[in-house]
């Protein structure tokens, strides 16, 4: 539950208020965007998400770091148990990517 | 030090950690305290107390939401929702943890709809496609997931969704904060702040740690080096007699919070004048209920609530532990009769309680070395 996830914005659902679709390694869900109504995401930006709603804006960067320290901490199955789990039976399809945690360039 | 070669930049954290054993006073004991379950969690898992000085002792604070539930709550929750027609919908972190009457998932067992989300905005979603049944979302968490459960309180009141309510169990950190402070039995040097919960509320609720009590508050990421970064803050401050509040965790926590979350949390919310705290007692203050202009929605007010008291088993000690004055190994229950597979009390089933990160790391490892010790 205070897992921050990171995920890329991949679409903004027209027409629904503050909501978009996040993409979280490989896997492509709902989240709420109501919280960050004072700097909007767009298609493209990764955010953090707790519990189904996007929470901050960061860097592509800390993305990659936020994914690694969640697979350290031996969270990341849970994390993306969470994920699948966002939108319940309703979930849109999956789509599979290449989903290579990044690390730091030395 | 099992954990040390994973980490992102050895060099830079054995260079910290020098700087904390120079910056620590060799003649003087610091206490600090950890506020957020979530570090409590990475500094077990990363094996941080085996780097540290001997003399910088970690104590672990309140901020695991399920950990501080009074074990009433729970029972209250599923009391409501166990009538026919009616859906106990929970995060998964609530399904183990034991009430007086059995947890969420022996419920289950026994015939009780209960069903996990993984957000408040589906537990919505499940009463918008059982028009015929009741949905009880039990909400739980800090200013992490608050915001999060005021949209959707918001959400449901702007569709009109009926048959949707809300069991808030919602608290605020900094009244915890207070009544640890307040703990007769309690000396403390310094906080290590909470980093998601500081996303939402920002710095400022902090300040008056530093500028009342004298102790400097440092906000603080996840990461090895974060965490010891922290330290290494706290210890000038210290060093240089100071007391303020820092942001280690810059590259997420604006000062100020997110305004919006906090917006919505204030259409949504109010403090309550007074909540139980396992293990700290009653609280003034210390949570949030929801405002009269969403009654309907909420539970505590469309239900009767039994409000269940239910004393903590005797021989647990989850209240000390909870206060810091404690360690888990020190709780007589702990690795024999309260094991993550079985726990006796709540800080044994979520990650970010202090005894279920004691046990998965500490206790493991120590049984690893007795077996090869006598192996």
């Amino acid at each position: 539950m205070c897992l921050a996830i990171p995920g890329k914005i991949v679409e903004i659902i027209e027409g629904q208020n503050d909501v978009g679709i996040v993409e979280v390694t490989g896997v492509r869900r709902k989240v709420q965007l109501g919280l960050l109504s004072e700097d909007m995401p767009v298609r493209g930006d990764w955010v953090l998400i707790h519990v189904g709603f996007a929470m901050s804006k960061i860097s592509e960067f800390d993305a990659a770091e936020q994914m690694r320290l969640l697979s350290m901490l031996g969270e990341i199955d849970q994390a993306i148990e969470e994920v699948r789990g966002y939108g319940g039976d309703d979930n849109i399809s999956e789509i599979s990517v290449d989903h290579q945690v990044r690390s730091r360039p030395n | 030090m099992r954990y040390v070669d994973e980490f992102r930049d050895p060099e830079l954290i054995t260079k910290t950690v020098e700087e904390i054993r120079r910056l620590a006073d060799a003649a003087r004991h610091y206490r600090i305290m950890e506020v957020c379950g979530g570090h409590t969690h990475a500094i077990y898992r990363f094996g941080l107390k085996d780097i540290l000085p001997e003399n910088i002792e970690l104590i672990h604070g309140p901020g695991c939401p399920v950990c501080v539930l009074p074990m009433g709550r729970i029972d209250d929750g599923l009391t409501i929702a166990h009538e026919p027609n009616r859906i106990f919908a929970a995060f998964g972190d609530m399904m183990r943890v034991p009430g007086a009457k059995g947890s969420p998932l022996e419920h289950k067992a026994r015939g009780s709809d209960v069903r996990i989300v993984y957000s408040p905005a589906d537990a919505l979603e499940i009463a918008k496609k059982n028009p015929n049944k009741e949905v009880i979302f039990f909400a739980i968490g800090f200013e992490t997931t608050a915001p999060s459960t005021a949209l959707t309180l918001m959400s449901a009141k702007k569709q009109g969704i009926q048959n949707f309510t809300v069991f808030c169990n919602h608290v605020t950190i900094v009244p915890a904060i207070r009544a640890i402070l307040d703990s007769p039995d309690m000396r403390l040097d310094g906080f290590i702040g909470p980093g998601h919960v500081s996303t939402v509320i920002g710095c400022r609720p902090y300040e008056w740690i530093a500028k009342k009590e004298g102790k400097p508050v440092v906000t603080s990421g996840f990461e090895p080096l974060d965490l010891l970064q922290s330290i290494v803050m706290l210890l000038r401050q210290l060093r240089a007699s100071e007391a303020k509040v820092e942001n280690q965790y810059k590259r997420v926590v604006p000062w100020e919070g997110n305004r919006a979350a906090l917006r919505v949390m204030a259409e949504a919310f109010e403090l309550r004048p007074y909540f139980e705290w396992r293990g700290l007692g009653f609280i003034s203050q210390s949570a949030l209920r929801i405002r009269d202009t969403y009654a309907v929605w909420d539970a505590e007010r469309r239900y009767s609530v039994p409000e269940t008291r239910v004393a903590d088993p005797k021989s647990a000690q989850c209240g000390e532990v909870l206060k810091g004055v404690l360690k888990p190994a020190q709780c007589k229950l702990f690795g024999k009769e309260c094991t993550p597979e079985h726990p006796v009390g709540a800080l044994m089933v979520s990650s970010e309680g202090s005894c279920a990160a004691y046990y998965n790391y500490e206790h493991r490892k120590s049984l690893v070395t007795t077996i090869s010790a006598v192996a």
